[in-house]
Parts: C-alpha cells; sequence; structure tokens
C-alpha cells in the first residue's frame, strides 16, 4: 500500500528511518518547521533550518525513494520573543516560494499566551497574502482543549479559507469543533502522550473521513514513524478496505496538500481485479 | 528505588495513556452495541474490566498488592 506521511520531522531522524518506511510503502513525507529543544536565538539559526529541511532533507529522502515536502514557521514555543519572530517571518517568503515548500507551518499554540497569539496571527496573515496553506499545532496534554477554542477563535476573527487549514493533534475532545469549524483535522499518533494508532481508527470510524489526516509527526522526542502504520493494520483489521484504507492514508493528504501546486502527487484507486 | 513523587512523574502520563486505551475499548464496545443493534451474548469480559476499576478505584491499599488483586479478579474469567 501506498503510504503518505504528512507530518514527519526528518531531520531528527535516521536514514534507517527512512529505509524502513520506504520498505513499509511510504511514497512521501512533509516536514513543518518545529521546536529545536531549546528556544534559538538568532534568526540565522532558522534560515539555515529553513534551508536544510527545503534543500538538503530531500536530496536525504530521495536516497530511499521518498518524496521530502517541507513547510516554514516558527515554532509557538519561540513566540516569547517577538524581535525573533518578525525577523525570521521577514525572511519566510523566499523559503515559501521553494519548489517542495507547501505552506506555513507548522504555526500555533503551545501556552496560548498572548505573543503565541500574536505570532499565530501574524503567521496565518502570512499564509493568506502569500496564498499559502497553513498547518497549525495545537497544545499537548492538559492545554490541548483550551488551546484548540483558542485557535479556532483567533481563526475566527480573521480572513480565512478553511479549506486551506489543517489544525493538527486533534484528539476526542477536540476533533468535533475543528470540523464543524469547516477545517481539516490531524491525527498525531504518539506511543504515550497524544492520540494512539487504536484511538484514530475509532475517531476515523466515528466522524466523516473526508478532512481527516493522520500522522506519526515523529520528531527527536518519545515518538516512532511506524505508529501510522500501525493504525493502518488496526484499520484495515477491523474489516475495512484497501481502497478505504487508501483514502485516509494516501488520497487525503494528496486532496489537502494538493491545493499548493508543487504537490503533484495524484489520488489512487486500488484494483482488487 | 524511586522517591514518591519521582514515581508518579514518571510513571503518569504511560498510566494516562492505559487509562485511555482502556476507556477507549469499553467506547468501542458501545458503538459496536449502537451499530449491530445487540449487545454481545456474553458480557463478562466487559463487567470483568469494571470491577477491576472498581479495585483499584479504592483509596487504600495498605499492602501495595493492586497488581495481585486484579491477576486473582481476572482469573475468574477465561
Amino acid at each position: 500500500m501506498q503510504i503518505i506521511q504528512p507530518h514527519y520531522h526528518a531531520i531528527a531522524r535516521t536514514a534507517q528511518d527512512y529505509e524502513r518506511m520506504a520498505m513499509s510503502g511510504v511514497v512521501a513525507v512533509c516536514e513543518p518547521a518545529f521546536w529545536a529543544g531549546f528556544d534559538r536565538r538568532h534568526p540565522e539559526t532558522f534560515i539555515d533550518y529553513f534551508a536544510q529541511i527545503s534543500e538538503f532533507e530531500p536530496t536525504r529522502a530521495a536516497e530511499f525513494g521518498i518524496r521530502h515536502f517541507c513547510w516554514v514557521a516558527v515554532n509557538p514555543k519561540e513566540a516569547e520573543n517577538p524581535e525573533l519572530t518578525q525577523e525570521v517571518l521577514r525572511k519566510m517568503p523566499e523559503f515559501l516560494e521553494k519548489p517542495t515548500c507547501l505552506g506555513v507551518g507548522e504555526t500555533g499554540l503551545h501556552k496560548s499566551t498572548q505573543n503565541e497569539i500574536y505570532s499565530l496571527q501574524a503567521h496565518v496573515e502570512m499564509a493568506m497574502k502569500y496564498d499559502q496553506l497553513v498547518l497549525i499545532h495545537t497544545p499537548h496534554l492538559s492545554d490541548k482543549a483550551h488551546g484548540t477554542k483558542t485557535v479556532l477563535e483567533v481563526l475566527a476573527g480573521m480572513d480565512v479559507n478553511p479549506d486551506r487549514i489543517w489544525i493538527d493533534h486533534v484528539e476526542e475532545q477536540t476533533i468535533e469543533s475543528v470540523l464543524d469549524a469547516g477545517y481539516w483535522a490531524g491525527m498525531t499518533l504518539y506511543p504515550v502522550t497524544k492520540c494512539s494508532p487504536r484511538r484514530a481508527v475509532d475517531i476515523l470510524e466515528k466522524y466523516p473521513r473526508e478532512r481527516l489526516l493522520v500522522n506519526s509527526s515523529a520528531d527527536w522526542g518519545p515518538s516512532d514513524p511506524f505508529t501510522l502504520q500501525e493504525s493502518i493494520v488496526e484499520f484495515r483489521r477491523r474489516g475495512h478496505s484497501l481502497q478505504a484504507a487508501v483514502e485516509i492514508y494516501h488520497n487525503n493528504p494528496c486532496r489537502f496538500l494538493g491545493q499548493n501546486a508543487k504537490w503533484d502527487i495524484k489520488p489512487i484507486t486500488i484494483s482488487e481485479d | 528505588m524511586l522517591s514518591p513523587q519521582k514515581t508518579l512523574n514518571t510513571y503518569y502520563l504511560e498510566a494516562r495513556r492505559d487509562l485511555l486505551e482502556v476507556a477507549a475499548m469499553l467506547d468501542r464496545y458501545d458503538e459496536a452495541v449502537k451499530r449491530d443493534g445487540q449487545k454481545a451474548g456474553d458480557e463478562s469480559r466487559k463487567d470483568s474490566l469494571l470491577q477491576a476499576m472498581e479495585i483499584l478505584s479504592k483509596p487504600d491499599h495498605a499492602d501495595a498488592n493492586r497488581t495481585e488483586q486484579l491477576l486473582v479478579h481476572f482469573a475468574k474469567i477465561d
């Protein structure tokens, strides 16, 4: 089965992960800009990072036949440095023009502070100005419900097209409000702190699937690129067809990401003749 | 050996994850009942899980033997 990993922090992973993903059917990964584990102090650090994910990382993925795409943003955890955020935002348009850059992300909220909200608004405004897709991070654990509600309130006050916005890391307590507002919703499967492969399949069985994305967001923390494949196995084990799996794990990413012309992977139909 | 606080801090998130899986399993069962319009012919496994949680929710377990109690409890059904 051909699989797309829509949210994957490749620079934190090994070549062996690429190799194993390729062996499991992954044909493309998308790498949003994220937190490095410490607060960066210099805009130049972001510039080099954006160059790494837009220029170098596609070559590493290509060694294993995997397409690599990216997103650029200042992570919400670093929004407490507004000067840095502004300087990086000024540099972002040149990266939005890179042939594998799909949009602005992951922006969003971490503790839902005023600085984070300003940064989210500035990122979304830039995305709308440059006709870009947006990937929005929602907070972890106890901040999840409040932070997601705040994200939706911020977006409701802006002139945005929900078709072009993906709100990520939804769980049972937040998915309905995201879908009801017309946005795409992403489920991130973590071994401990986010949704699990089985719970993701429960959600897939409960809600309309047309705007749902599933990802592993594997990074430098406790995470696993293969939680995505675990959920596919669970989905199939419950009797869902191969085409139904393809719709979720390949075609839905194509439909959302394909709104950017740089994404040239098309939805596929499986012939079971 | 870990201090009481370190024990909670170390294992809380994993225990949270495991409880969410149990909650999701029970929700999955209820959804299946809704879909099929009838309960399982034998609900003893569901009842066993709920009884196990009652055992866990007792405030004091002076002998720190919850695990042993659950194993004895689960041994009552196939």
